[in-house]
């Protein structure tokens, strides 16, 4: 057990508003919540470049290629940035990767499901950035200060991937009937897995209320669901395009936009690694370790030679 | 499958300096082998959009910092005395100092 006194301490510190930095006290349980949290945010990083790179080679013109390249890239930078603020946990990330590798460590469920047409590319930039941004907003505020710089940086970067992802939906959306289908089927797809990055419903997720009170996260899964919800309609209708809800209407007294039961079923079978493509994002991730290998030994390699050269001259 | 040799290289703490003239200030860290690809992975990690006119690598275990235990008695010099602000003085009304 924490030490009441400092735990007082510590928590009148989040009450006031405080940044925890790395050498603070803190409680175990929040150190590990944070481990666990971040880590599995970067996993996500970088696992999230696969359904992506997937169309690199198949962008329909060069000024896709290259902001789908650098998106790409940013994704791998905001891995990084998360990767490195574990470590000041006292973290290793060589044992973080080894997790993502077995296969042990977590990442999010979305980038399980594939990107089947170039119309993905649109929904994801859209809908999976557009929720994220939503999510890391809110996570800018953290109380632990090396996660929500992360965030500050990340959040600068990320609104340029929901706009491409938009200008792609909104170009194919008025284009040919075939290219608005597309855009629609893409959509329809990818609707309720965005909403379940947020997570389940409060009342059904453990970590949330210890979460909340620690200040890393500031709003509950339903709030952030209920934002994004809010923002994406008025978007959807501005590029002529449906969201796959017929029971979704406004409500006037709390300016919400009241959705659907979400089908939790398909989340936890996807959570619980039986999603359409859990197995070959892994086998990609272990592919694209294993590939890099010999960069790695090559400038290890390197970098002794140099520092034997120092020491004899 | 997952590496066993840890070839990451050792971890360097990474600081900018932005175009606007300002100092170099913290940004995060990167690992790398050596100085030369610490620099290189800063600069693809930290600056792709031209945030950077400068970059400093400095290895983390280079690094000596207060520890949170002291900072009341280590801060302490400074925090009694008010005199070394501006507003300890008093100056009469209507006279403009900037």
């Amino acid at each position: 057990m924490e030490d009441p006194k400092r735990l007082a301490e510590f928590e009148a510190r989040i009450a006031r508003g405080e940044t925890i930095e790395p050498k603070d006290w803190m409680p175990e349980k929040y150190r590990r919540q944070l481990v666990r949290m971040m880590s599995q945010h970067a996993h996500s990083e970088l696992v999230g470049m696969l359904p992506e790179a997937n169309w690199i080679t198949r962008a329909p013109s060069l000024r896709r290629k290259m902001s789908l390249m650098a998106k790409v890239q940013d994704e791998a930078g905001h891995g990084l940035y998360i990767y490195c603020g574990t470590e000041t946990l006292g973290v290793d990330r060589h044992d973080l990767t080894n997790q993502l590798l077995a296969g042990t460590a977590k990442y999010s469920s979305i980038f399980n499901y594939p990107t089947l047409t170039w119309a993905d590319i649109g929904a994801v930039g859209w809908l999976v950035d557009g929720a994220a941004i939503v999510n890391q907003t809110m996570l800018a505020k953290a109380s632990y200060g090396p996660y929500a710089r992360a965030m500050v940086r990340i959040c600068k970067e990320e609104n340029f991937h929901k706009r491409q992802g938009f200008e792609i939906m909104s170009i194919l959306s008025a284009g040919t009937p075939e290219q608005h289908a597309m855009a629609q089927d893409a959509l329809d797809r990818w609707w309720w897995p965005s909403l379940m990055m947020f997570g389940p419903h409060d009342k059904d997720s453990p970590n949330s209320d210890e979460l909340l009170r620690w200040g890393i996260k500031k709003k509950s899964n339903d709030e952030l669901r209920q934002r994004f919800v809010n923002l994406t309609v008025g978007q959807a209708k501005a590029i002529n395009l449906t969201i796959p809800d017929a029971g979704m209407k406004f409500n006037e007294a709390t300016k919400n936009w009241e959705f659907s039961d979400i089908n939790w079923d398909d989340f936890w079978r996807v959570v619980k690694g039986d999603g359409p493509c859990n197995r070959e994002r892994l086998a990609a991730r272990r592919s694209a370790h294993a590939n890099g290998e010999w960069v790695r030994a090559a400038a290890e390699a390197h970098a002794q030679k140099h520092a034997r050269k120092e020491s004899a001259a | 499958m997952s590496s066993g040799t840890d070839n990451q290289g050792p971890l360097w703490e990474v600081f900018l300096q932005p175009p606007n003239g300002g100092a170099h200030e913290h940004a995060g860290s990167v690992h790398a082998p050596d100085a030369e690809m610490a620099l290189q992975n800063a600069r693809d990690v930290y600056a792709r959009r031209s945030e950077a006119v400068s970059v400093w690598v400095v290895p983390s275990g280079a690094i000596t910092a207060s520890t949170p235990e002291d900072m009341g008695p280590f801060f302490e010099p400074g925090n009694d005395k008010p005199y070394r602000h501006p507003q300890f003085y008093k100056v009469p009304q209507g006279v403009r100092f900037s």
